[in-house]
């Protein structure tokens, strides 16, 4: 019993060791986030600003509504591709440094590896995304008062945790595909992201798409973060979207470790995990 | 050529507590390459980067291994530490096979390569802390720790925030060493420490590996082209030529074995080569 706690003791303590490498490089690489930032922000806003624009046109349309719920779309999509970055950078960052072989010969498992990287992203990314919601909701009049933030916030958490599993899959590309592997995170928040409705309801999609949709945990974040910030709704009431986000987490997270073992297997046996390789 | 394998692999480098330190029999690793395109299809070749190495190594025995660059070098050391896996033969660490026991070999092994190798922004005093955490050293452990092992290795006080990226590649490599002894690893592994290093900084990472092995009776495993750093660090010396280890033997005796005045002129007797050619088998 001793050693099974001294072996979780030390590697709770590699977990942590991961997420303070990041709040170091966080802080070495500020200004250049601080750089991101504004390019998300603008990003955001030309969407967003869609709304505005219909009824410029002649539109009849819930401005308040259709604005808030382009915002909810825009701050989810960057927050995915904060997770998805993050994770992927597992990978590609210690290539890049040369590091990867060290971190790789290290006695930690794997699995607190990636949760390691997957905590700070989740803490990371959640900080970003309201801070997001906030600069661009202040270029808009809106009047949200039966928001309830908290919930909002229950539900992306708990979607994060499918969202770290899928991000685990295609984090291990790079140790395949030096060059190119990091684009599948970026195909793969693409797609989980146009399913989900991002930026208009599910049921606008062709039928098999929106049978994707039911699979993909970004549709029932998107609904569960829109339920609570425009309708008010409380955790109670987002049990829909709330228990196949788990069990989407039950099935994503083991699959994203097998994934990854497999890749990191075939680096291993091809000799891939060389910075040159 | 005078030595076979099985000779090589006899030899009786056993730890007293029975469990040699490190036993490797009949190892391979084959690599693909890539031919060039004939028609539509692209030939490919396998090319052995191991080939059947078998050696053992007693505890606190620091062990040379001479090659060219592409001679296996590097690929020993990946298998060693776990970084490739076999196709064929086995390694054993302290008794720990490296496929079958990865973790418990990572508990005991760490390594210097030729690149330092850092988080470039980071301090060395962050980067330590990052690489201790992997091996469950909790920031109680290493707020003392690290900049004692950084004054063991003469790094100098005033520049324990400064980013790695600014440090000299000497000082960077000090601080690789100081990393793989935070560990307190049993069995270390040097993959060229010296290379690239001006003779200053390499008469002191010399000297520091020295002192690791005294200090720690680690057991050292010494992967290099540097013939007089080989022959002043190591008790035994192996030739690794085109991934076969043909010879293995304290330096004396590969002299008086292939009846040359240095450790060059055996190396060239064993090998026909010199060790700068490069060889074209490994690390593809």
């Amino acid at each position: 019993m001793k050693g099974a706690a001294a072996v979780m003791r030390s590697e709770l303590i590699g977990l942590a060791g991961v997420v303070e490498r990041n709040v170091y490089l966080t802080k070495r690489y500020f200004l250049w986030d601080v750089a991101f930032f504004v390019w998300t922000v603008a990003n955001t806003l030309t969407i967003v600003f869609i709304a505005k624009g219909f009824e410029a046109t002649g539109a009849t349309i819930d401005v308040n509504r259709a604005t808030t719920s382009l915002l909810i779309g825009a701050v989810i999509w960057a927050y995915l591709g904060i997770i998805f970055e993050f994770l992927t950078e597992t990978v590609a960052w210690e290539r890049w440094e040369g590091t990867i072989e060290y971190t790789f010969m290290a006695p930690l498992s794997r699995s607190m590896h990636l949760a390691g990287q997957g905590v700070f992203a989740i803490i990371y990314g959640l900080a970003r995304a309201a801070l997001l919601f906030v600069v661009v909701a202040m270029f808009f009049d809106l009047s949200l008062p039966d928001a309830n933030y908290a919930a909002a916030l229950l539900v992306v958490t708990v979607a994060s945790i499918s969202f770290i599993g899928i991000g685990m899959m295609t984090s291990v590309m790079p140790l395949i595909s030096p060059e190119k592997g990091m684009q599948l995170g970026f195909i793969a928040q693409g797609i989980l992201l146009v399913v989900s409705g991002v930026y208009y309801p599910v049921s606008v999609l062709p039928e098999w798409m929106q049978w994707l949709a039911k699979i993909s945990p970004a549709t029932y974040a998107l609904e569960g973060a829109r339920e609570a910030i425009i309708e008010g709704a409380g955790v109670s009431a987002m049990w829909d979207e709330i228990w196949p986000l788990i069990i989407i987490g039950i099935v994503s997270v083991p699959l994203g470790l097998w994934v990854f073992a497999r890749g990191e297997r075939y680096a291993k046996h091809h000799g891939k995990l060389k910075r040159s390789g | 050529m005078l030595d076979t394998a099985e000779e090589i692999t006899m030899a009786p480098e056993v730890a007293v507590d029975g469990v040699a330190a490190v036993e490797v029999v009949d190892l391979r690793k084959d690599f693909i390459r890539r031919k060039k395109r004939e028609g539509l299809r692209r030939a490919r070749k396998r090319v052995a980067a191991l080939d059947g190495v078998s050696f053992t190594m007693r505890k606190g025995e620091t062990l040379a291994i001479l090659g060219q660059n592409g001679s296996g070098k590097s690929t020993l050391v990946r298998l060693l530490s776990t970084l490739l896996l076999n196709d064929g033969g086995r390694a054993v660490i302290f008794g720990h096979d490296a496929e079958r026991e990865p973790r418990a070999v990572r508990r005991l092994v760490n390594r210097v390569s030729v690149e330092a190798s850092f988080f470039k922004k980071m301090s060395a005093v962050e980067n330590l802390s990052y690489a201790a955490r992997f091996y469950g050293m909790a920031p109680s452990q290493t707020r003392d720790r690290i900049p004692e092992i950084l004054a063991r290795v003469h790094f100098p006080k005033d520049r324990l925030g400064d980013s790695m990226e600014n440090l000299s590649r000497g000082t960077q490599q000090k601080v690789a060493l100081a990393r793989a002894l935070l560990t307190s690893p049993v069995l270390l592994l040097l993959d060229e420490p010296t290379t690239g290093l001006d003779p200053r900084s390499k008469l002191e990472v010399q000297q520091f590996i020295r002192e690791i092995r005294e200090s720690h009776d680690a057991t050292v495993l010494l992967c290099t082209h540097d013939l007089a750093e080989a022959e002043t660090l190591a008790e035994r010396i192996g030739i690794l030529d085109a991934g076969k280890l043909i010879a293995l033997a304290p330096a004396d005796e590969l002299k008086q074995r292939y009846e040359s005045e240095t450790l060059e002129d055996a190396f060239f007797a064993a090998t026909g080569k010199t060790l700068e050619d490069e060889e074209e088998g490994e690390d593809e």
